[in-house]
């Protein structure tokens, strides 16, 4: 067991290129799984890799258990690593799959199996699947071989690569409560690389956004959701994606669909003090509450200021039905960029139909239109 | 309705046409390499007075004296052969397979360079080179012995070696050798608990094309080589009589020197396929 330290880590791959991973600071706590989110391309598989002693570092320092591991080799790190396509040996069984790093350890060879095996009962894996060859199984098993072999080790600190990226969604779901779980049980700190927002959230303790090699945010899932730093953070956590959408700033408030949508007062300073024309203002699609007034009939909707909440209205242009609850897309009046809202399932309007939400001014995130960054509310 | 099953129709037919034109082509290539070789395998099983009439004889009483007088005076020859061949292709793989890494997994410096230097020596023709061979060869005396044909013949086949194993290395996913690494393996046994296992389809293929091509070297062996060294080829060229009629001795030499490629030829053919379409290791 152990913590571990990114300090102001970097990785650049290629001269006159902008750097993989640009000093990264990162506290992992002993016994923690900690999240590496982010697209592709933002640095997040490079990070881990910096931690395996996969890729070189090429400024700051990596701390393994207060240890400086920067210049240590990988199988020295104490460390073990799940591939993201398993990177199982072909020719050998599954046994001499997950009892090689032991066998590159000198353990004797009864320990050796008992380890095995415990590991195998562990993930579930038939004693007799011990014998087979990867090629033999299925992919959820080949997943699970996987994670024995990094098991097997009892390392301090387990890495893990988009493990779950080769299953089907469903096993892929099934997997992931289960290696959470597992994580729980052994303890063993854990840094786990995903490009699946859901992932991070379901299964971190903590969750650090990454985008172009510079680390946006790390927190709890709930503190990413309710508090983001920034315009991306906000963007990429959450699913459907949070409405964001550019608004010109006007006297007391900015205008979005015809009408004046309120500002809290630390905004407003904010912005002011920035000089701000505009920003960009964000609603997750569940805080576009559906009124279940019909709007007039006559007129452009108005977003009104009542009892503290305003109201905006456009038109469903598209249902997507997820059972429980349905997606609408709908175009506000001023015809921007359609938004999400979700509704509920049973009775969502059909495409066509004029509706109103309703927005409590609490639920609306205000970003710096350039930089991105979250203006105080 | 019918119109799509009339357009069928003469569609059908030029695809048929095609595939047929195809087949004429493969047969008549096939049968132009394949005859010469029948006509070695008939003409061994000919009696001397019989191989060499106009028109040629195609009934005849087959004999097989004249393959008895090729295995009484093969024995050393082939001794030799295979000596030189086995030899040679032991370590053209010893040497191209730390080579191969060097040049593939973990590239040295200059890796380009390397690789192709190696190729540029099959580039000299070898006739440029037998003057300076001889000269060394005699200096260290080595003429006509069988360490200097293996010597030459793994100089020989290691380019192509390298170049072939090289590329079946490429194919090892890295995550694996990565995997590896984290796992503890060392350098020797990265390659040989891991690499080697998963490339020994191209591996088989690599040696069986150096024992192809050891096994059928003339030019060297005529010019280095006398009695202590020959080998098969050398016997065929000395199976032919200053005068008289020679065709079906010839013709009986030649087939049972070509047995042993052909043998290997058979076996690569597999493992050629699978080496060369290594790509599924996933």
């Amino acid at each position: 067991m152990a913590n571990v330290k990114y300090i102001s880590a970097s990785r650049v791959y290629a001269k006159d290129t902008p750097p993989a991973v640009d000093a990264l600071d990162l506290d992992i706590n002993d016994g923690e799984f900690m999240v590496l989110v982010g697209p592709s391309g933002s640095g997040k598989t490079t990070a881990l890799r910096m931690l395996a002693g996969l890729e070189p570092l090429d400024g700051g320092r990596v701390e393994i258990g207060g240890r400086d591991v920067t210049f240590v080799p990988p199988k020295d790190r104490d460390i073990a690593m799940v591939f993201q396509n398993y990177a199982l040996y072909p020719q050998k069984t599954v046994a001499e799959n997950m009892g090689f790093a032991l066998k590159m350890q000198r353990v004797p060879r009864a320990d050796r199996d008992r380890r095995v095996r415990e590991a195998a009962r562990l993930l579930d894996l038939d004693d007799q699947l011990l014998d087979r060859k990867p090629k033999q199984l299925s992919g959820g098993q080949r997943q699970r071989v996987a994670m024995g072999r990094a098991i097997v080790r009892e390392p301090q600190v387990f890495l893990m690569d988009e493990p779950l990226s080769n299953l089907d969604a469903k096993l892929r779901v099934q997997t992931r409560s289960q290696i959470a779980e597992l994580q729980r049980r052994l303890g063993v700190t854990t840094v786990y690389v995903t490009h699946d927002q859901v992932e991070a959230m379901t299964m971190g303790n903590r969750v650090a956004v990454l985008t172009g090699g510079h680390l946006q945010q790390c927190a709890t899932p709930r503190e990413l959701y309710d508090n983001p730093v920034n315009q991306f953070v906000a963007g990429f956590i959450g699913s459907p994606a949070m409405n964001l959408q550019a608004v010109p700033l006007a006297e007391g408030g900015a205008r979005l669909a015809g009408g004046m949508l309120p500002l809290p007062a630390a905004v407003r300073t904010a912005a002011l003090k920035a000089r701000l024309s505009e920003l960009v203002i964000g609603i997750r699609p569940e805080h576009l509450h559906l009124t279940n007034g019909s709007p007039d009939a006559d007129g452009p909707q108005q977003p009104r200021a009542t009892d503290g909440s305003w109201e905006l209205s456009g038109e469903v242009m598209l249902v997507e039905e997820l059972g429980a609850d349905a997606l609408l897309h709908v175009r506000l009046a001023d015809g921007g960029d359609p938004v999400v809202a979700r509704a509920e399932g049973r009775k969502p309007p059909a495409p066509g139909q004029r509706v109103t939400f309703r927005v409590s001014p609490d639920d609306v995130f205000a970003f710096h239109p350039e930089t991105g960054a979250r203006l105080a509310g | 309705m019918s119109a799509p099953a009339l357009r069928r129709g003469p569609r059908r037919l030029r695809e048929l046409s095609v595939r047929v034109g195809w087949g004429v082509i493969a047969w008549v290539v096939g049968i132009a390499f394949f005859l010469p070789v029948l006509w070695m395998v008939i003409t061994a099983f000919k009696p001397e007075s019989a191989a060499e009439t106009w028109p040629p004889k195609f009934i005849f009483t087959p004999t097989l004296s004249e393959f008895h007088l090729v295995f009484s005076g093969m024995g050393p020859f082939l001794t030799h052969s295979v000596v030189a061949t086995v030899g040679s292709t032991i370590l053209v793989l010893l040497l191209a397979i730390p080579a191969a890494y060097a040049l593939s997994v973990y590239p040295v410096k200059h890796w380009r360079d390397g690789l192709f230097f190696f190729i540029s020596t099959k580039m000299l023709p070898i006739v440029a080179a037998i003057g300076p061979l001889y000269v060394i060869a005699l200096h260290l005396h080595l003429l006509d012995s069988i360490w200097l044909l293996i010597v030459l013949y793994t100089a020989m086949n290691l380019p192509l070696a390298i170049w072939m194993i090289r590329s079946f290395m490429l194919e090892v996913p890295s995550e694996l050798l990565e995997a590896a690494r984290l796992d503890g393996a060392g350098r020797i046994r990265e390659i040989g608990g891991v690499i080697l296992p998963i490339i020994s389809p191209g591996l088989v293929s690599t040696a069986l094309i150096c024992v192809i091509f050891a096994w059928n070297e003339l030019f060297l062996a005529l010019n280095l080589t006398v009695t202590n060294a020959a080998t098969m080829p050398m016997f065929l060229i000395s199976s032919v009589p200053q005068e008289g009629l020679y065709i079906a001795h010839l013709s009986a030499a030649a087939t049972v020197a070509s047995v042993p490629v052909i043998i290997v030829g058979w076996i690569a053919q597999r493992s050629l396929v699978r080496g060369l379409s290594m790509g599924a290791i996933k």
